[in-house]
């Protein structure tokens, strides 16, 4: 503990890098996974392509690729946007699916109501589909936020410090304190993303939390689908 | 476009595919800890596991664990465990245990819980005894699920070897970890390109193995899988 107010400072300074680091790949794979998943579930036949690219992807070990991004993109392999390019592939790749399926969620006579009341259908992609899709789409976000917290800090192994460098650090001086401190710190922020997305959700779908639906036998299934997504090194 | 050709050449030295820091040896040490740690966690995660989805005892516990272990870190866990435990081989290996658990024990537990209820109800009518049950109704039925939670726990545990290449682990990983300490990129590209290669063999021999679990379902009745 006296480790932690005595370096406080290097721990904040470290804490606020894994915050930008994890924010820019969750942000952007959502923004760009998005427009993919609605495609997706436009298209049938493009959907399972783009699931397996997606899955595949996925299959990729974290370090490795860290370490092949620089190589293809030209950067230099310390660059922290090399972990920000390589985590964004994973959130697109996560969010994808849960995207499609959030859309796929989407009863169709509800579209078709909405066509028949008058809705263009650019309206009706972002003020029907867009809100009724907004719980799966959350649930995935979740998935793809504490994957991407936890995956930030391998990237401290390619030079690209984060609260990873506490675990290294620790490592190297043989200091569990110091590891302790950072597996802890880098728990808080994973809360952090989650209660930030909660109350997102509360927010703006206010809808979502009032009715729930009682536990079908879908939530097992999918419970152990997010966790294959998630979780991985 | 030098860096690709660099790490081409990296890969078609003949000096790198012999010895014991040669890709073969490399290779299957990786293979190796990955077969082995898998193995220690599936013979104590999937009984357990088949256990809770049984029972449904523990089941909120059992998602509660595996969901938090998601959140945690694995370099910190791993770095945590091997300095707790002692540097070497085995810590290491007993941390790659630990981290193949959760998708095993939700493998093994969702996958019995995707059975539906009127299946298990009507074997039990016709006078099954639990043990049959489990063995001839709900694991035929969740073996896909449940190979799939091994599929999920391999993959874990090869990239987690290759990070824990760190703690002083063999396998792959030490190409990275050790080009990195002398800055020689070929080196580490090209061990990341090998470790990649394997994840993918991997997953698609798994992929097949679900398929085939799949198929070998008792009868053909439409799922929500």
């Amino acid at each position: 503990m006296t480790w932690l107010f005595d370096n406080f400072d290097y721990v904040w300074s470290l804490t606020v890098r894994h915050v930008w680091l994890s924010a820019v790949p969750i942000v952007l794979g959502f923004v760009i996974a998005l427009p993919i998943g609605w495609y997706a579930n436009r298209h049938p036949r493009l959907r399972g392509t783009l699931l397996s690219a997606g899955s595949i992807l996925y299959t990729i070990p974290s370090l490795p690729l860290f370490v092949i991004i620089p190589g293809i993109v030209g950067l230099g392999i310390l660059s922290p946007l090399n972990v920000v390019i390589a985590l964004t592939i994973y959130a697109v790749a996560i969010m994808v699916r849960s995207a499609s399926d959030a859309f796929g969620s989407v009863s169709p006579a509800v579209l078709d109501s909405a066509s028949a009341a008058g809705f263009s259908p650019v309206q009706r992609a972002f003020r029907v589909e867009l809100p009724l899709a907004g719980p799966v789409l959350l649930a995935g976000l979740r998935v793809v936020s504490v994957s991407t917290v936890s995956l930030v800090s391998v990237g401290s192994l390619i030079g690209v410090n984060s609260l990873g460098s506490l675990f290294t650090d620790g490592y190297n001086r043989n200091f569990m304190t110091e590891i302790v401190i950072g597996v802890g710190a880098t728990v808080v922020v994973a809360l952090f993303f989650d209660l930030v997305l909660v109350v997102l959700g509360r927010v703006l779908l206010p809808w979502a939390s009032a009715s729930r639906p009682v536990r079908s036998t879908v939530t097992p299934m999918m419970s152990f689908a997010q966790h294959l997504r998630g979780g991985r090194v | 476009m030098s860096v690709f050709s660099e790490t081409v050449d990296w890969l078609t030295d003949s000096t790198h595919w012999s010895g014991d820091d040669g890709i073969p040896h490399r290779l299957i040490e990786h293979v190796g800890y990955t077969a082995e740690t898998v193995a220690i966690a599936s013979v104590i995660a999937i009984p357990l596991g088949l256990w809770i989805g049984h029972t449904g005892r523990f089941r909120t516990l059992a998602v509660a664990l595996t969901g938090a272990m998601r959140a945690l870190p694995t370099l910190g866990l791993l770095t945590g465990i091997v300095l707790f435990t002692g540097i070497g081989l085995t810590p290491a290996l007993i941390a790659l245990v630990v981290l193949a658990i959760p998708p095993l024990l939700a493998g093994a537990y969702s996958g019995l819980e995707s059975v539906d209820r009127q299946t298990i109800d009507a074997a039990r009518a016709i006078g099954m005894t639990e043990w049959q049950i489990l063995t001839k109704v709900e694991i035929p039925l969740a073996l896909s699920l449940i190979v799939g939670g091994v599929r999920s726990a391999t993959l874990q545990v090869v990239a987690t070897a290759t990070v824990a290449a760190f703690v002083s682990l063999g396998g792959l990983g030490r190409y990275i970890i050790d080009g990195q300490a002398v800055r020689d990129y070929p080196q580490m590209a090209a061990g990341s390109v090998v470790v990649v290669a394997l994840a993918l063999v991997l997953d698609g021999i798994f992929a097949g193995l679900q398929r085939l679990a799949l198929r070998s379902r008792p009868s053909l009745v439409p799922t929500s899988a």
